[in-house]
């Protein structure tokens, strides 16, 4: 989740949405995100709505984050009144989740039971750091209902993960993920991150084959951006490190896709790769099927039938909200039609399943075609009436997003 | 004073008369020194007096040259010699100062009999000034010379003396020394005037002549015409007739600049002032004509006229599609003022719509071009200078080229293109590195000559077109800045030339393409296919750059293409900034041009187009 929350209109103190939007609320689905905002240490690299304790000195605590989530859950449950959508997909982010107590995670994730019910089945996903973790407090999880850890391992070369400002060392994400798998869980993913400063072909193969080696059935892989105001930023800019250009990421990328195929994981969308189906994140898919979900904690968004809206960015400032009962949402925004179809054009053309030829406007079905003959899109795919992403289409996908909405 | 009806205007004795002009490089003080002859001659008043008082447009002051000339009527009595203490007019004829404008300068000079030769006496004589000087001895007009800016620290009066006197063939004593700045012998100089410049003469009985010397628009009176009365005498309410024209217009107001217009009865010979009939174009009132009275009119015009011809062509387009109205209303209006502006609409398959524009030469152009800019408020697009090509085909009909993209595809016989006399004066130890600019500009040495011992006459016959670019930026660097350029038109000649076209993608781009030089074809097409490679942004295919002649290509660049152009994460969080990033993207794709399928940004083009080579000179 970006640390700069986007412009819009304010959040009624209610959190009250338009009917219009509750009428259509869980047609494509319905997830829940639950942001835990702590960081034990703020990694350079990183600009996300997170804390360390010390950043947070006097105001929201660790011990009494649960109780706050809590508290918005329940004002979610008046605002959702009525709405029969139970919740499909869990996904506990940061941060780092696993800071919190065990039980606390359980006991968010039983309250979101208890407001909405959970779907048999349901996916709950937690982020977790290699190093925050054990066997008990996996076990702990696993009994509390988790079904999916997601490990950001990032690297598997010590010097990449010093400029990254990484405190685990190269081995403890592979352990992590053969704990977790122990502990019970299916499904375990490992996030890597390539085109670090100083990161080499080399360093980017040993990382794929280590990821590849942990046996998980999930891997992300995503180019490192330096974004603007993070610490790395500042070391780029004043020349102490070089960010490599975009034809290397293109290179790792090429890499990663062949390495991740190889080894039985199929791409699903730009940066993911999965071993089946099964293995897929579905909350991360509800996103770009459309899907609507309820974001809890400081900063997160939430979108529910048309209408998207964040919270206030400030851990402070969204637990005052909530101690006067009103909603902790900073700004909102009500997509137009227009708004929706180029949403449903640049989240759907990400995926390995692609985009119906049929959804897009004529000007769009025209580019297709273009974007086809340039093997930007892939031409079989097209003649069964779906806009799908080639491997080099991959790599310029925001480019054909521009040609699909001309 | 004596009799004071003798010195209104309309009745002035011409023997009381002196009509003059300076001539002067830029910056050697000829507006300053104006300043002081309009203070002691008391025509403004000291308080409201204000630096380079006579040039009216910003672009004259910040620029520090005169665009349109100006006439100023100044009383003085004489202080010294055997006129002491006699009354007298002096007209000061303002003339324009560069090279571009030499048909106007030739017309002011013709309404003068003297002319003040204003040198810099830390700098010398430069070559636009030679020029003129040379002008003006031609229309055996008396030159005073004068060394301007005494007070310098830098000064050198006896040096430069010695080789103004070497030029006009007088004694190094006769040339004046005055300041503008502080003033000193300006009162000498005025007198000296009055005492060698004949006074004007014609026949006060014969029908009405006057020569159109300068015209004016004015937003508020129309065209403002100035005249020199050589023959009879012009009243109010006159009907006038233009000799090239036969037009006949009513004179709805004449009189004098003193320095502000002062309505008279009537002007006679000798005199120097102004006309209004109320036309709303100075096409109609052209620098150069003769101007006669309908009811009594001359037969005999005063010669010298010539109707204003474009040297050099420049496609001018907006840069916002959408302002082309504005362009053409702008250029409506700038012609209203300048009779030798000519445009006509032409599109650029590259560039969109804007117009071909025809300039007397490259300062013309540049003020155009800023008034456009400044003036009008518009963004533009200029693109390459050229000159007018006639091309002879081999089936014997001939084609006039002043746009690269009317150059002939079919068999050619002869491509003719302009050339001119250029006069380069520089001291002597650039000489070399300035004969080595021309030869590598295709110039042929006509003669060389010691103007003193530390500077040198050069004289070339140069093509146009090898000079309309960046000769003058070249010889500037190559000289430390020191050498001068002045240059007149003498005819065509056959050269060599062939059209160079840049090809993006496979299409040629129509705002890129040249007639150069057979021989600096290849370097042409090298540095801008270079250039473009710079400044295109990569593409979702790769792109070769081409420059060809015909089907032949002779230099070749490749754009790679774009390899990565996605963002990585995609999640909830980031739906609303991914969104709305590319609306912003799609704004910016907006804005670009498209040559086929290639997206180029419009300041590609811009730069692309510049003569500015500062990042190219900088590698080297």
């Amino acid at each position: 989740m970006p640390g700069v929350l986007p412009d819009g209109e304010p959040v009624p103190a209610t959190g009250e949405l338009p009917a219009t939007a509750l009428a259509r609320a869980g047609e494509r689905g319905f997830g829940v995100y639950v942001h835990i905002p702590f960081c034990a240490s703020r990694c350079g690299y990183c600009d996300f709505n997170t804390y360390t304790a010390a950043e947070l000195a006097g105001g929201v605590t660790r011990e009494s984050y649960a109780d706050l989530v809590l508290a918005e859950i329940a004002l979610s449950k008046r605002v959702l009144d009525g709405v029969k959508a139970p919740v499909e997909t869990v996904f506990f982010g940061g941060g780092t989740p696993t800071l919190l107590p065990a039980a606390d995670l359980g006991r968010i994730l039983h309250a979101v039971d208890d407001a909405f019910g959970l779907a048999p089945g349901a996916e709950v996903t937690t982020e977790a750091n290699p190093e925050s973790v054990d066997p008990a407090y996996l076990r702990e999880l696993r009994a509390a209902g988790f079904t999916r850890v997601s490990l950001g391992m990032q690297s598997a070369a010590r010097h990449v993960l010093a400029i990254l400002d990484r405190k685990h060392t190269p081995g403890r994400a592979v352990e992590a993920a053969r704990e977790a798998r122990e502990a019970g869980f299916e499904h375990v993913n490992l996030d890597l991150i390539y085109s670090t400063p100083g990161e080499t072909a080399a360093d980017w193969d040993a990382s794929l084959t280590a990821a590849i080696g942990a046996g998980v059935d999930h891997v992300s892989a995503y180019s490192l951006i330096v974004e603007d105001g993070t610490r790395l930023a500042g070391r780029v800019r004043r020349g102490e490190l070089a960010v490599p250009d975009d034809d290397v990421a293109a290179d790792r990328y090429l890499a990663a896709d062949a390495a991740l195929s190889a080894a039985g994981l199929g791409w699903y969308e730009v940066s993911n790769w999965a071993a089946s189906e099964a293995a897929r994140c579905r909350h991360n898919l509800l996103y770009w099927r459309g899907g609507d979900w309820w974001g809890y904690g400081p900063g997160a968004h939430s979108h529910v039938g048309g209408v998207r809206w964040w919270n206030a960015r400030h851990p402070s400032a969204y637990a005052a909200r909530l101690a006067e009962g009103a909603s902790p949402g900073h700004g909102r925004e009500l997509l137009s039609a227009e708004d929706e179809y180029i949403e449903d054009v640049l989240l759907r053309i990400r995926l390995a399943e692609g985009l119906p030829v049929s959804s897009l406007r004529a000007p769009g079905r025209h580019a297709a075609t273009l974007a086809a003959a340039d093997g930007l899109l892939d031409s079989a795919a097209l003649a069964d009436g779906r806009a799908v992403l080639t491997l080099r289409g991959r790599l310029l996908a925001d480019a054909v997003v521009r040609d699909l909405l001309p | 004073m004596d009799d004071a009806v003798t010195y209104a205007p309309g009745s002035t004795d011409p023997q009381r008369i002196r009509n003059f002009c300076i001539i002067a490089h830029i910056d050697h003080g000829k507006s300053t020194l104006a300043d002081r002859m309009l203070q002691i001659t008391e025509v403004v008043d000291s308080r409201l007096m204000r630096a380079q008082y006579l040039d009216r447009m910003d672009i004259e002051r910040e620029r520090g040259i005169t665009i349109k000339s100006q006439a100023v009527r100044m009383p003085w009595t004489a202080r010294s010699g055997e006129r002491a203490g006699d009354d007298f007019v002096l007209n000061m004829i303002d003339t324009p100062g560069h090279v571009d404008f030499t048909y106007e300068v030739s017309r002011s000079l013709a309404a003068c009999e003297g002319a003040v030769l204003l040198v810099d006496a830390a700098q010398g004589i430069e070559a636009q000034t030679l020029a003129n000087l040379y002008l003006a001895m031609e229309n055996d007009l008396t030159i005073i010379p004068v060394l301007n800016k005494i007070d310098l620290p830098a000064a050198q009066p006896e040096k430069y003396a010695e080789e103004l006197a070497h030029l006009i063939g007088c004694e190094p004593e006769d040339c004046l020394r005055v300041s503008g700045k502080t003033g000193v012998g300006v009162g000498e100089l005025l007198d000296e005037i009055v005492r060698q410049i004949p006074a004007p003469v014609g026949d006060p009985d014969a029908p009405a002549r006057a020569m159109i010397f300068d015209s004016v628009y004015d937003t508020y009176r129309g065209v403002v015409t100035y005249v020199r009365v050589v023959d009879g005498k012009m009243e109010a309410r006159d009907r006038i007739k233009m000799m090239s024209t036969n037009a006949v217009h009513e004179l709805l107001e004449i009189g004098v600049i003193s320095p502000e217009p002062i309505k008279s009865a009537a002007l006679g010979v000798g005199e120097v002032g102004y006309l209004i009939t109320g036309v709303k174009d100075v096409r109609q009132s052209k620098v150069g004509d003769t101007v006669t009275l309908s009811n009594r009119p001359a037969t005999e015009s005063l010669g010298g006229y010539q109707d204003p011809k474009p040297m050099v062509y420049s496609g001018l387009y907006p840069i916002d599609g959408s302002e082309y109205p504005d362009l053409r209303e702008a250029l409506d209006k700038l012609k209203l003022n300048d009779a030798a502006l000519t445009y006509e609409p032409e599109s650029s398959a590259a560039l969109g719509f804007g117009f071909r524009v025809g300039f007397l030469g490259l300062l013309h152009l540049e003020i155009i071009r800023e008034r456009l800019e400044r003036e009008f408020g518009l963004d533009l697009i200029s693109t390459a200078p050229n000159v007018v090509y006639n091309v002879d085909l081999e089936d014997g009909t001939s084609v006039v080229v002043t746009n690269p993209s009317e150059f002939p595809t079919g068999k050619i016989a002869a491509i003719h293109e302009p050339i001119v006399r250029a006069t380069i004066l520089t001291p002597n130890d650039f000489v070399g590195s300035v004969m080595e600019l021309c030869q590598s500009r295709r110039g042929s040495l006509m003669g060389m000559e010691y103007l003193s011992q530390e500077r040198v006459e050069l004289r070339y016959t140069l093509p146009l077109a090898e000079i309309i670019y960046d000769f003058f930026d070249q010889l500037k660097s190559k000289t430390r800045g020191y050498a001068s350029l002045d240059y007149e038109a003498t005819g065509t000649q056959i050269s060599d030339l062939v059209k160079v076209d840049i090809l993006l993608h496979g299409e040629p781009v129509d705002a890129f393409s040249a007639i150069v030089h057979k021989d600096a074809a290849y370097a042409y097409g090298v540095r801008l296919a270079e250039r473009l490679r710079k400044l295109i942004p990569r593409q979702q295919f790769e792109v070769p750059i081409q420059a060809a002649i015909g089907s032949r290509v002779i230099a070749r660049e490749t754009i790679r293409a774009i390899r990565k152009d996605v963002l990585a994460k995609c999640y909830g969080g980031d739906i609303t900034r991914k969104r709305k990033l590319l609306e912003k993207q799609k704004e910016g794709k907006k804005r670009m041009k498209m040559v086929g399928r290639v997206e180029v940004p419009q300041e590609a083009f811009v730069a692309a187009l510049s003569t500015d080579e500062s990042v190219e000179q900088k590698k080297k």
